[in-house]
């Protein structure tokens, strides 16, 4: 146990921390901005899985990463226009529509990867970026300033997701539609529009936060290459309060323990590997259960919006 | 929909009788909403550059071609029934359970520790008390999420699925420590398994040489069981209550968040006992992947079904048949059958997009019974 607690090791599990946090990042922050406008997205998992299967994909055959994301966006728009014709026109049960959209990605990108792919190949991925100047500080250069740029732009995503929640037009409608709808949709504000362009958000970064684990953290694709992450991130939403921030908090706070975890097992601490893995679940829900903050949860959150009906 | 007020309101009143033209109206939207399913797998085939219909007939004919296509097809139709009867108790009180991939394994592992530890019994004795465990086991699993729900008000959606994680977790430790088969151990492969449950837990074999077991007529029975339980009792009533308007079942002293608690405690005893039946019907064993997705499947045939436990009986041979069909698929003309399950997705969101006409449908025809009765007054 005292190994764990030297300073490299403690360096390399955030540096871990804060390299696995990324998907969770992209793909919360998506979902927050779906939630914001009334919409639970529950497909989230099958968006990764489709936008990573195809960020692999172009980058394996053409051998551009940027072309890789691109991918993965769109993949995630098409996948978010899915959702919201379902969720948002045809107003269904948002639960369950969203496991029918991960069940669609789910089997779609496996399908896609043994057709097209079939065994496990990897890609060279986006490589770590040593900042100037930020990357020569000792410990917190090593932690924070020498990772991946899919990694920094998780992170700034937060703060810009903040501001334009927060000080943009748009942000407002979007908080506006998901606490009020039918005063939104008096003042002449379309609510299923802004609804339509939250959930393609969302789910572009979905695909994003797909793609980032595909060609930059595990560099390879294989069947449900996932394992769930998506739905935690939308664990992460409520856990933060709908706030970018919090959901940061979250998304480290996980990642750390997800971190400590497998460094535990590097290091051939003597616990079963199922009970490591298990640990961050176990959290998750303890940490839903102590912090959910109701007083910021969407008024309208999972209520389809009917003209007239109230 | 479970959300949906009006739709069985005027059949409340008169509850013996059955209106044929609305269960026809509300039978013929998830066959409209497969056959879009199917169509657009058609196009994916294409896509794949296999002729589709030669990969349908692929598929109907390995299913009902053969007395082992048939049975089969009822063997992955009996997990996907008891799962989805769960899901009917949840999804009718408006609680989404996610959990039956984690109740399957809990009951699993409850019914597998249990009748090794009892292996001297007899087994009338030994069976019905470990399908009992099994229950217990998976309504454990499902208890857990329902009363954090109705005590903290934690999302059950997210709360299940990470029981889900847990669960796997849960059985790769013990099948690799407390429950790993001495056989493996002393043979040196450590096979991630547990040792062959006793003899007398089995569930007998239906049609000889084939794995058709019993389970099957259970299932079947429970479902009867389930329907009474759900519009003949008053348990179940609340239920349903909760389900259609919280608000109402309150204002009724109905004690909402303890039917939620209730019906997620129930939906994952069938679930557990899916897992039961999986392991005594069929492995006979527990070993990894002993779900085999029937935790997302049951809720598609759950849908499917209308939520109804009648209805629930020929939709989840349906898809029993249509997982049998896809493997025979896979080996007639190499399609992965994992395009089953992106057609599951498909047939999912066509259900809940077209929920918005059955509940026009419902209302126009409300109004229509409403204006005859006044007529005959």
């Amino acid at each position: 146990m005292t190994d764990i607690f030297r300073l490299p090791v403690v360096i390399g599990i955030l540096v871990s921390a804060i390299r696995l946090a990324t998907p969770y990042l992209y793909a919360a922050v998506g979902e927050a901005f779906a939630q914001t406008s009334g919409v639970v997205n529950l497909g989230v998992d099958g968006i990764m899985l489709v936008g990573a299967y195809a960020a692999f994909f172009v980058a394996l055959t053409t051998g551009n990463l940027w072309l890789g994301v691109l991918a993965a966006m769109f993949v995630g728009l098409l996948m978010g226009l899915l959702m919201s014709v379902i969720s948002v026109t045809l107003k269904a049960e948002q639960g369950i529509s969203g496991i029918g959209l991960y069940m669609f990605g789910l089997g779609l990108s496996s399908v896609l990867f043994k057709v097209t792919i079939g065994t496990v190949k990897t890609v060279v991925g986006f490589q770590s970026v040593k900042l100037p100047l930020l990357g020569d500080i000792p410990v917190i250069g090593e932690i924070f300033f020498r990772q991946s740029l899919p990694v920094y732009g998780a992170f700034l995503l937060v703060p810009l997701a903040w501001w334009f929640m927060e000080k943009t037009t748009w942000g407002l409608r979007i908080k506006a539609v998901g606490q009020n709808p039918a005063a939104a949709d008096s003042l002449g504000v379309s609510v299923d529009k802004v609804r339509y362009f939250s959930v393609c958000l969302g789910s572009v970064l979905a695909g994003l936060a797909g793609a980032s684990l595909s060609i930059a953290l595990v560099n390879l694709f294989q069947e449900n290459l996932t394992a769930g992450q998506g739905f935690i991130a939308v664990a992460l939403v409520y856990f933060g309060g709908w706030r970018p921030l919090g959901i940061m908090g979250g998304a480290l706070l996980f990642s750390i323990v997800n971190a400590f975890q497998l460094w535990m097992q590097v290091l051939g601490v003597r616990i079963p590997s199922d009970v490591a893995v298990m640990l961050p679940y176990l959290l998750t829900i303890a940490a839903l259960a102590v912090t959910v903050n109701r007083a910021r949860q969407p008024a309208a959150l999972n209520k389809p919006f009917e003209r007239g009906e109230n | 929909m479970p959300s949906d007020p009006t739709a069985s309101a005027p059949r409340q009143s008169r509850r013996l009788t059955f209106d044929w033209v609305d269960i026809a109206f509300r039978a013929a939207l998830p066959v409209m909403a497969m056959l879009a399913a199917l169509l657009i797998g058609a196009v994916m085939l294409l896509f794949l550059k296999a002729n589709p219909f030669e990969a349908y007939a692929a598929m109907l004919n390995g299913v009902f071609g053969s007395v082992s296509g048939i049975t089969q097809s009822l063997v992955k139709a009996t997990p996907l029934l008891l799962v989805g009867l769960g899901i009917c108790i949840a999804f009718r009180a408006s609680v989404i359970n996610i959990g039956a991939e984690g109740q399957i394994i809990a009951g699993a592992l409850m019914a597998t520790w249990f009748s090794l530890q009892f292996r001297a019994w007899p087994g009338w004795l030994l069976l019905p008390t470990t399908m009992m465990m099994g229950f217990i086991g998976g309504a454990v699993w499902g208890f857990i999420p329902g009363i954090l729900k109705a005590r903290l008000d934690v999302n059950e959606i997210l709360s299940t699925v990470m029981m889900n994680a847990i669960a796997v977790q849960l059985m790769n430790l013990m099948i690799r420590s407390l429950l790993m088969d001495p056989a493996g151990v002393t043979a040196g492969t450590y096979l991630a398994q547990s040792e062959r449950l006793p003899e007398q837990v089995w569930l007998p074999r239906l049609v000889p040489q084939t794995s058709l077991h019993a389970g099957a007529i259970i299932a079947v029975v429970l479902a009867v069981v389930v329907y009474i339980f759900l519009w003949r009792t008053t348990i179940g009533y609340r239920i349903r209550a909760v389900g259609l308007n919280p608000d109402a079942a309150r204002y009724a002293g109905i004690r909402v968040p303890v039917y939620q608690a209730l019906s997620l405690t129930l939906a994952g005893g069938f679930a557990g006992l899916a897992g039961v039946v999986e392991v005594i019907g069929v492995q006979h064993r527990l070993l990894e992947g002993i779900t085999s997705g029937y935790g997302f499947s049951g809720i598609v045939a759950a849908l499917f079904g209308g939520l109804h436990p009648l209805g629930l009986i020929p939709a989840s041979w349906l898809f029993g048949s249509l997982l049998v069909g896809a493997d025979k698929m896979q080996r007639a003309v190499q399609v992965p059958s994992a395009l089953v399950d992106t057609m599951m997705g498909l047939v999912v969101l066509f259900v809940v997009g077209s929920a918005l006409w059955s509940r026009r449908w419902a209302m126009r025809r409300e109004i229509a019974v409403s204006k005859s009765a006044e007529v005959k007054l």
